[in-house]
């Protein structure tokens, strides 16, 4: 918080200390600082991927002592690690499933900061560095997976990387892709880099996570109402009142990820990346990772290469001006009847162009009858991932701006303390 | 600068015009000095990434291509990519001398896809391409034996759709130009060495 710190240092080597490095006063107002006193369970998963984060850097280091970044080699040593390594068997899918539920907890806190309006007016940065933290986590994400050297690792690097080959030739696009490479395709040098980006990437994150949570303190949270705090009623101490509320959250999570640890280790990786890495020969259906389905679905969905490519981008781009789409000054869309609903609309697209991200665009969504060759046709994905792209884009271009102009929306109450009180009336 | 020096450090040279003082020499040539200094300390990190000299020697490969079946193709690996090398059939040939380059998204004859063999003439008979999509770099499928090369019985790439003909060029799909011819020459009639193109 702004100004004032709730430490006072009491033994003799406390004093001594905060005169010299105020570390213990660091931590103690960045734990014991007023919050609303009505966040509910949407709340817990800053803390959640807090910890996840931890985990994932332990369990990366780990794994980086027995992993060895050949194309000749990476592939068995994920095998070694699996079969031989002591406990490798349990660390190895902590690190793969654990990196899946980071981005499940991760896109709940993001659709929790945006029915909440947690992006607006005083919190943009905090939204905006979160950007920053989801777009090193996409990178992170993407080279990890590329690590076991199977056919999705190496196919998944090769479609990625071709992206930058949209860049037209005269602005330098093919000497991109070869830069990126370190030859003239995804190999050996390009496993190597990937490794060494990968060790380095959640560091950075865990940078933008301090400033994240830095700027978090200037405002301190948004809550369910949306309404400021205004007076020490409408608050709790965040310890012990939050740190006790988000334990509990963390262990129902950790309870999820034990159950994908110990009964289906595999079941969100894909079989084909237990096949070693073979350049010559493309699986017959490229997927990537299902936190990645509803952008590949918009890749796919442009006809055009480029296009397509910068569609893509714009789509997570677009995140990061989403304080200044939204006109209205009306944070919680508990109070927004129309946004309301525009946004569980959007959280079904999202979820339908994941869909569509794991199909092949010609598949059908449903069937309307056979042609002359006796084959079925009808709806098919990229129509129906054109449709949901559209609405994607709407809905932040079009809707949000013209929703806070046109939408009445319901009386909010008076103060934190009130709306938990169940006066919300919005009179007394 | 006499007067400059006189004025010990002042912003002018004291007459009350803007001629530079030997502060400001001092202050730019550090500023061009360093952005030139970090330019030459960020090029070499940059630059480590590109493909090193190992790379770039295996540059080349030759290969007998007189055991290719009509109708059939050999895949080989040239510089990590694989090259597709097809035995087209009379048929073919004809089939993509016929059609309308206005169809055509990247307009090319099938001859501007060949090369002269050793006689001078060209062997239509083989079409050498990378068999790299020109969208995100997957591997097109091609069997004569089924309909796997897709609508225009050349190649289809599974990851996205494109449909190439039996000259490589892209017919439909999201592909932006045709799949890419690499250097190459006829060392003799049926052996050609790719990475490299013919002395002429």
């Amino acid at each position: 918080m702004s100004g004032s710190s709730n430490y006072d240092p009491k033994t003799g080597i406390e004093k001594w200390l905060d005169a010299r490095l105020p570390i213990i006063r660091l931590g103690v107002d960045t734990l014991i600082f007023p919050s609303p006193r009505n966040l509910n369970y949407w709340w817990t998963f800053g803390a959640i991927l807090a910890v996840m984060l931890v985990s994932q850097l332990i369990t990366g280091i780990i794994l980086a002592m027995h992993y060895v970044p050949h194309p000749e080699h990476a592939f068995d040593s994920i095998q070694h690690i699996n079969r031989n390594v002591n406990f490798g068997w349990l660390l190895q899918p902590m690190h793969a499933i654990g990196a899946s539920l980071m981005f499940l907890a991760v896109y709940i806190h993001m659709f929790r900061g945006m029915y909440y309006g947690s992006y607006k007016n005083p919190r943009e940065m905090i939204w905006i560095v979160g950007m920053v933290i989801y777009l090193l986590m996409m990178a992170a994400g993407f080279m990890g997976y590329v690590l076991p050297w199977g056919q999705m690792s190496i196919w998944g690097a090769i479609v990625i990387t071709n992206l930058f080959s949209a860049i037209p030739p005269e602005a330098a696009g093919q000497s991109v892709t070869q830069w990126l490479w370190g030859g003239f395709s995804v190999d050996g040098p390009t496993l190597n880099r990937f490794f060494s980006l990968h060790y380095l990437l959640p560091f950075l994150i865990v940078a933008m996570v301090a400033l994240h949570i830095w700027a978090l303190h200037i405002p301190s949270n948004n809550n369910p109402t949306g309404i400021s705090i205004k007076t020490k009623a409408d608050t709790l101490d965040f310890h012990p009142y939050y740190t006790i509320k988000d334990a509990f959250a963390i262990a129902v999570f950790f309870m999820i990820f034990a159950w994908f640890l110990f009964f289906m280790p595999d079941s969100l990786g894909h079989p084909d990346n237990l096949i070693p890495a073979n350049p010559l020969s493309t699986p017959a259906h490229i997927v990537p990772e299902w936190y990645y389905l509803p952008f590949y679905a918009m890749l796919r969905a442009v006809p055009d290469k480029l296009m397509g490519v910068i569609t893509m981008f714009a789509a997570i781009g677009i995140l990061f001006v989403l304080p200044w789409l939204d006109t209205s000054k009306v944070r919680s869309m508990r109070y927004r009847p129309l946004a309301k609903l525009f946004f569980f609309v959007f959280v079904l697209t999202c979820l339908g162009l994941g869909w569509c991200g794991a199909k092949l665009p010609s598949d059908l969504v449903f069937a309307t009858g056979v042609n002359e060759a006796g084959n079925a046709v009808g709806f098919t994905f990229v129509w129906f991932s054109r449709i949901l792209t559209l609405y994607y884009f709407a809905f932040f271009i079009v809707i949000l701006p013209i929703l806070g102009l046109v939408e009445k929306p319901k009386p909010r109450p008076l103060s934190i303390e009130a709306s938990v009180l169940g006066d919300t009336k919005g009179g007394a | 600068m006499n007067t400059s020096a006189k004025t010990n450090g002042a912003e002018t040279n004291g007459a009350g015009d803007a001629t530079p003082t030997r502060r400001d020499f001092i202050h730019i040539a550090t500023g061009a000095a360093t952005i030139v200094g970090v330019g030459f300390v960020a090029w070499p990190m940059i630059d480590q990434m590109n493909p090193s000299a190992d790379t770039m020697s295996l540059a080349t490969i030759e290969m007998d291509i007189s055991n290719i079946e009509e109708g059939a193709q050999i895949i080989a690996k040239w510089r990590g990519k694989p090259v597709f090398v097809r035995h087209r059939t009379p048929a073919e040939i004809t089939e993509a001398n016929a059609v309308n380059l206005d169809e055509l998204k990247d307009k090319q004859t099938d001859n501007e896809r060949l090369v002269p063999g050793p006689d001078g003439q060209l062997k239509p008979q083989y079409l050498v391409t990378v068999g790299v999509c020109t969208h995100l770099g997957c591997v097109p499928l091609f069997d004569p034996n089924d309909d796997r090369g897709g609508e225009y019985k050349g190649w289809f790439c599974p990851c996205h759709g494109s449909h190439y003909d039996n000259s490589g060029r892209i017919r439909k799909g999201p592909a932006p130009t045709n799949l890419e011819i690499p250097p190459y020459w006829y060392v003799s009639d049926t052996v050609v060495e790719i990475g490299k193109e013919a002395l002429t």
